[in-house]
C-alpha cells in the first residue's frame, strides 16, 4: 500500500516503507535539497521542514505520520518567484557563513513569526535553541528574525 | 616570487608533495568568454568564509568590471590551477595577490589590444565593465570579449603590471553580498550532500569501536536489499535507498577484537607531559633564569586546553565514480591537489586517472572528517563499479574526524618591587597539528586496509603558534615540548595551537599585572612598541568602556594577540556575570577591535570576527571531547555540546580598516583572545582564576575554592 505525501502543495506517492524518516523521501524519492542531514537524532534542526505551521525535524519522523499533514519546505517557502520574507530577511542580513543550518534556521524563524509575529528576544532565542550553528552566524540570524518581523507584519511594536 | 606556496609550513620536510606550485600563466587563472563573462580558475575554495565573493570582487576590480560578469571555478583537479590546501586564512592574502595581479596584467594587455585597435596609446583610455572607450568619443570602443575573441593571452602573470590605488576602488572595499548565500537560502543543490549521479548508491561505514580494533567476524544473515564491502577492516554498506544502507550499517554484526586502551581523561595532562618529547627553544632572548632568581615575586601557574572536536553541522560526505580508467572523486576538502596526490597512493593510481572536484560542505575549521570520506567512496566506488555517495553519521564525525589536540602551557613569570616584568617563562607540551592526508595511511580507510602509518613528517607544526608573547619581554625563554604522539588522532584546527597559547600567556599576563597592582590595560601597553598593536588594544578598550565600574559579581576582562606574532592584530573585551553559588559564567558582552590591513569586503570581515568569538566562545565555555579507556564517549550534540542561541552575548566588532597595508586573514585572530578575555573577566567578577578550559560551572567553582586575593 503505497504512502501518499503532500510536500510544498503537490501530492507524490512514494515508495519509502512506512517507517522510513521524511528527510530520506524528500531528499531522494522528490530530490529536494534544503532538508540536510545533520544528526540524525533530532538534535541540530539540519533537516527542518514545516508541518502545517509547525517546524518539525524530519530525520526521525516515519513517513507514515505525515500522510495528512502539508508540508512545506525551504523551497516550498517561494511563491510566485518571490523569496519569502524570512528568507528575505536572511539575505539581506547575510545571515549565515558555511549555510549549512540555512534551512533549519529559516524553517524555524518562519513558524516563529506565524505564531508569534512580534516575539521578545527570549522568545526568539528559545525558538531557535534547538537549531545548531557551528559557525557562530547567531548574531545575524537574530538581527535577520527582527529584519523579517518587520517585513512581515512592518513596524507595529 | 609574488606567487608563494599557500601554506610553507605544512610543505616543508618529508616526502616531496605532489602539490603546491601554482602555474605562472595568465590563461590558467582567467579567461574571457565571448559573451564578456570573466571566468577565474582558483585553486582555493569556498569553505562559508566568503572567499569566492572576495575573491572576485579583487579581479572585478582590477580587471574593470561588474562582479556580476566574474564566474568563479574553484578546486578542481586537472582545472583550476594548484594552490595546495584553502588553509590558515591565507587565501586573501597569497591568492588574492595572485589574482590581482593577474587581473592587472589581463587589463594590461587588453588595454594594448584595444590602443593598437583605436589608434591611440594604452595611457589615454578609459574601461567601464569590460568596455574600453577612448573618452569624449562615444564611437570609438571596443568591448574585452571583442579583443580577446575567444583567443588566449599566451603571457605569464607579471609583477609589474600597473595596480590601482586604493583611493580609485570602487568595489573592494564594499560589502559585496555574498554569491553563494541564494542558493542555500532557497534549497538549491549547494554541498556536495546534494550530488546525485545516475544510478548512485547511498553508503554508510562500519566502523570499529576505536581505532587498532581489528575485524574477527562479520554476519550479514541480517542484511536485505544492500552489498557489503569489506578490505580487511575496511567495512562499508551500499544500497540503493539510502534508508537500507542506513538500517543495513545496524544491522551487520561485527565482532572486533579489543583496541589499545586510551589514557585516563582525568590525569591527561601529566600523560602528556611525561610523554616522549623533543624539546625546542622557540624563542629566548636575555636571561630568564637570573631575572626570575631576582625577581621580589615570582608567579606559577598551569592552563590546560582539552582535546576538541571540529564539529561541523553537517557529518562529512563524499560522492565517488570509477569508470575502470579514471576516478573521479566529489569532496569537500581543503586542498583537491593535495587530496588527488593521496588518494593515488590510496588507490595505487597514477596522479593523472584521479580526479578531485571541490563541492561545499558544511564549515570545517581545518581538518574534519572531508578528506577521509573521499577516502571511503573512492574505495567503496571502485569495489562496486557504480557511483557512490557516502554519508558519515553524527557517531562517525565525532569518533573519526581529527580532533584539535589537548595542550599544557607551563609558566613563570617574576615581578621588580616596582612591577616591572622580570622574567618570562613558558613550556608547552603539544603533539604536531599537521597531519593532513599525504598517502594511503593518513585516510582512516587507509589504515584499516591496512596501510602503514603515515611516516614521520620531520617536522612540527603548529603547537608553537603564538607560543611567543607580542610584548617585549628582555628576559623570557619559551619551550615547546614536541610530544612523538597523541593518544587521539589529531590535525589542524582553527589557529591550531594558537588558542591555547595564547589563553595561558594573557591569563598569565592579566596574572602578573594583578601581582602588580596594575590595571591590565595599562600594564600591557606598558610592553607593547607596535603602534598597531596599541590601537586595537585602545580601540577595544575604549569601545567596552574600560575602567568603568561594574555591578557586584560582574566583570570584565582583556586579551590582545597578533595572530602567528606577525599577521591580523586582535584585541578582546569580555563582561561576564558569575553567579558563584553554581558556578555559572553567563558571558554578556564581547567587544573586539580588529586591524586585518586593508579590508576587502568589511561585512564579510564582519562575519568572520563574529563567527570567531562565537565559536572560541564556544570552546572556552562547554567543549571537551570525552573519552574513557575503550573510546571516545562524546559522540552526538548532547555528548559535545556547543553555545546555543541563549547564550549568545552582544558582540560589537571595530575594524581598523588600513587600505595601504597588505590584507591579512580574519579567519583566525579573533578565534585566539576570545578565551583569555573570559577567564581574566571571571577573575574580575569573582576573584575566581579558570586555568583549564572549558569553563565548566563545575571548574569555575573549584577556582573558587583556590582563590587567591592579590
Amino acid at each position: 500500500m503505497a504512502i501518499t505525501i503532500t510536500v510544498n502543495g503537490r501530492r507524490h506517492e512514494v515508495a519509502a516503507t512506512p517507517e522510513t524518516p521524511l528527510l530520506y523521501v524528500l531528499r531522494n524519492e522528490l530530490g529536494l535539497s534544503a532538508p540536510l542531514y545533520g544528526c540524525g537524532l533530532e538534535q541540530c534542526g539540519a533537516c527542518t521542514v514545516l508541518r502545517g505551521a509547525e517546524a518539525v525535524t524530519t530525520c526521525m519522523l516515519p513517513v507514515a505520520e505525515v500522510e495528512s499533514a502539508q508540508i512545506t519546505t525551504l523551497e516550498g517557502l517561494i511563491e510566485d518567484g518571490e523569496l519569502h520574507p524570512v528568507q528575505q530577511a536572511f539575505l539581506d542580513e547575510q545571515a549565515a557563513q558555511c549555510g549549512y543550518c540555512s534551512n533549519g534556521m529559516i524553517m524555524a524563524v518562519a513558524a516563529l513569526l506565524w505564531r508569534t509575529p512580534h516575539p521578545t528576544d527570549e522568545q526568539i532565542r528559545a525558538a531557535l535553541d534547538g537549531n545548531l550553528c557551528r559557525c557562530g552566524s547567531h548574531a545575524r540570524i537574530l538581527r535577520a528574525v527582527r529584519r523579517a518581523e518587520t517585513l512581515m507584519w512592518g513596524d507595529e511594536n | 616570487m609574488a606567487n608563494r606556496p599557500p601554506n610553507l609550513s605544512e610543505t616543508a620536510g618529508g616526502p616531496r608533495p605532489t602539490w603546491g606550485e601554482p602555474s605562472r600563466q595568465l590563461d590558467d587563472w582567467l579567461a574571457i568568454e565571448p559573451n564578456g563573462t570573466v571566468i577565474i580558475y582558483s585553486g582555493k575554495v569556498e569553505l562559508g568564509t566568503g572567499v569566492r565573493t572576495a575573491l572576485a570582487q579583487i579581479v572585478a576590480e582590477e580587471l574593470d568590471v561588474s562582479l556580476a560578469r566574474i564566474r568563479m571555478v574553484m578546486g578542481e583537479t586537472g582545472r583550476t590551477p594548484d594552490e595546495g590546501y584553502t588553509a590558515g586564512s591565507k587565501t586573501i592574502e597569497t591568492s588574492g595577490v595572485t589574482l590581482r595581479r593577474a587581473a592587472a596584467t589581463a587589463r594590461a594587455a587588453l588595454l594594448e589590444m584595444a590602443a593598437s585597435e583605436l589608434g591611440t596609446e594604452p595611457d589615454a583610455l578609459i574601461v567601464q565593465d569590460g568596455m574600453v572607450m577612448l573618452p569624449g568619443k562615444p564611437g570609438r570602443r571596443v568591448s574585452y570579449a571583442g579583443l580577446i575573441a575567444g583567443g588566449r593571452f599566451e603571457r605569464e602573470i607579471s609583477d609589474v603590471a600597473p595596480l590601482k590605488r586604493p583611493e580609485e576602488y570602487r568595489l573592494v572595499g564594499t560589502s559585496a553580498p555574498r554569491l553563494d548565500l541564494p542558493a542555500k537560502f532557497t534549497g538549491q543543490p549547494a554541498f556536495v550532500h546534494d550530488l546525485r549521479l545516475p544510478g548512485m548508491l547511498h553508503a554508510r561505514l562500519v566502523r570499529p569501536p576505536a581505532p587498532g580494533a581489528m575485524l574477527v567476524s562479520l554476519d550479514e544473515s541480517a542484511i536485505r536489499d544492500a552489498r557489503v564491502v569489506r578490505l580487511g577492516d575496511f567495512v562499508a554498506v551500499a544500497a540503493q535507498r539510502e534508508e537500507v544502507a542506513i538500517r543495513a550499517a545496524r544491522d551487520l554484526r561485527a565482532t572486533w577484537s579489543e583496541a589499545p586502551a586510551l589514557p585516563a581523561m582525568e590525569t591527561l595532562s601529566e600523560t602528556l607531559r611525561q610523554a616522549p618529547a623533543t624539546d625546542r627553544v622557540v624563542t629566548e632572548s636575555g636571561d630568564a633564569d637570573a631575572a626570575l632568581q631576582r625577581a621580589a615575586t615570582r608567579l606559577s601557574a598551569t592552563y590546560t586546553t582539552p582535546f576538541q572536536a571540529h564539529a561541523s553541522t553537517g557529518p562529512s560526505c563524499a560522492v565517488a565514480t570509477f569508470d575502470g580508467e579514471t576516478m573521479t572523486v566529489w569532496s569537500a576538502t581543503q586542498g583537491v591537489y593535495p587530496l588527488r596526490g593521496a588518494l593515488a597512493d590510496l588507490l595505487g593510481m597514477p596522479l593523472e586517472r584521479v580526479r578531485v572536484i571541490h563541492m561545499e560542505g558544511a564549515g570545517g575549521y581545518g581538518q574534519n572528517g572531508a578528506d577521509d570520506v573521499a577516502a571511503d567512496a573512492a574505495l567503496i566506488a571502485r569495489e562496486l563499479r557504480q557511483p557512490v555517495r557516502v554519508q558519515w553519521s553524527r557517531a562517525d564525525e565525532f569518533a573519526w574526524e581529527p580532533k584539535t589536540p589537548a595542550m599544557v602551557m607551563a609558566l613563570s613569570g617574576g615581578l621588580e618591587a616596582n612591577g616591572a616584568i622580570s622574567g618570562w617563562q613558558f613550556d608547552g607540551w603539544s603533539p604536531s597539528h599537521a597531519n593532513r592526508p599525504r598517502q594511503a595511511g593518513g585516510f582512516v580507510a587507509g589504515r584499516l586496509i591496512g596501510a602503514p602509518g603515515p611516516p614521520p613528517r620531520g617536522f612540527f607544526l603548529g603547537g608553537d603558534r603564538n607560543a611567543p608573547t607580542d610584548y617585549t619581554l628582555p628576559d623570557q625563554r619559551v619551550t615547546l615540548h614536541w610530544l612523538a604522539s597523541a593518544p587521539l588522532r589529531v590535525s589542524s584546527m582553527r589557529s591550531l595551537g594558537a588558542f591555547a597559547n595564547v589563553f595561558a600567556n594573557e591569563s598569565f599576563m592579566d596574572e602578573l599585572a594583578s601581582a602588580a597592582g596594575a590595571d591590565p590595560l595599562a600594564f600591557r601597553l606598558r610592553y607593547l612598541d607596535d603602534p598597531r598593536a596599541r590601537a586595537v588594544l585602545e580601540a577595544a578598550a575604549r569601545r567596552a568602556g574600560w575602567g568603568e565600574p561594574m555591578p557586584s559579581g560582574e566583570g570584565r576582562g582583556l586579551a590582545f594577540a597578533r595572530y602567528e606574532n606577525t599577521e591580523a592584530y586582535a584585541a578582546t573585551v569580555a563582561e561576564v556575570a558569575v553567579d558563584t553559588a553554581s558556578g555559572a559564567v553567563r558571558v554578556r558582552r564581547i567587544v573586539v577591535a580588529h586591524d586585518c590591513g586593508q579590508i576587502i569586503n568589511p561585512d564579510g570581515v564582519h562575519n568572520q570576527i563574529e563567527g570567531n568569538v562565537i565559536q572560541s566562545l564556544s570552546r572556552a565555555l562547554k567543549e571537551e571531547l570525552r573519552f574513557t579507556p575503550a573510546g571516545i564517549t562524546s559522540l552526538d550534540w548532547q555528548t559535545y555540546s556547543i553555545l546555543t542561541f541563549s547564550e549568545i552575548p552582544v558582540i560589537e566588532v571595530e575594524l581598523l580598516d588600513r587600505p595601504d597595508q597588505p590584507p591579512l586573514g580574519a579567519g583566525e585572530p579573533a578565534t585566539v583572545t576570545t578565551a583569555p578575555a573570559v577567564a581574566n573577566a571571571i577573575y574580575a567578577a569573582c576573584g575566581a582564576r579558570p586555568r583549564a578550559i572549558p569553563f565548566t560551572p563545575a571548574r569555575v567553582l573549584a577556582a573558587l575554592e583556590e582563590r587567591n586575593w592579590w
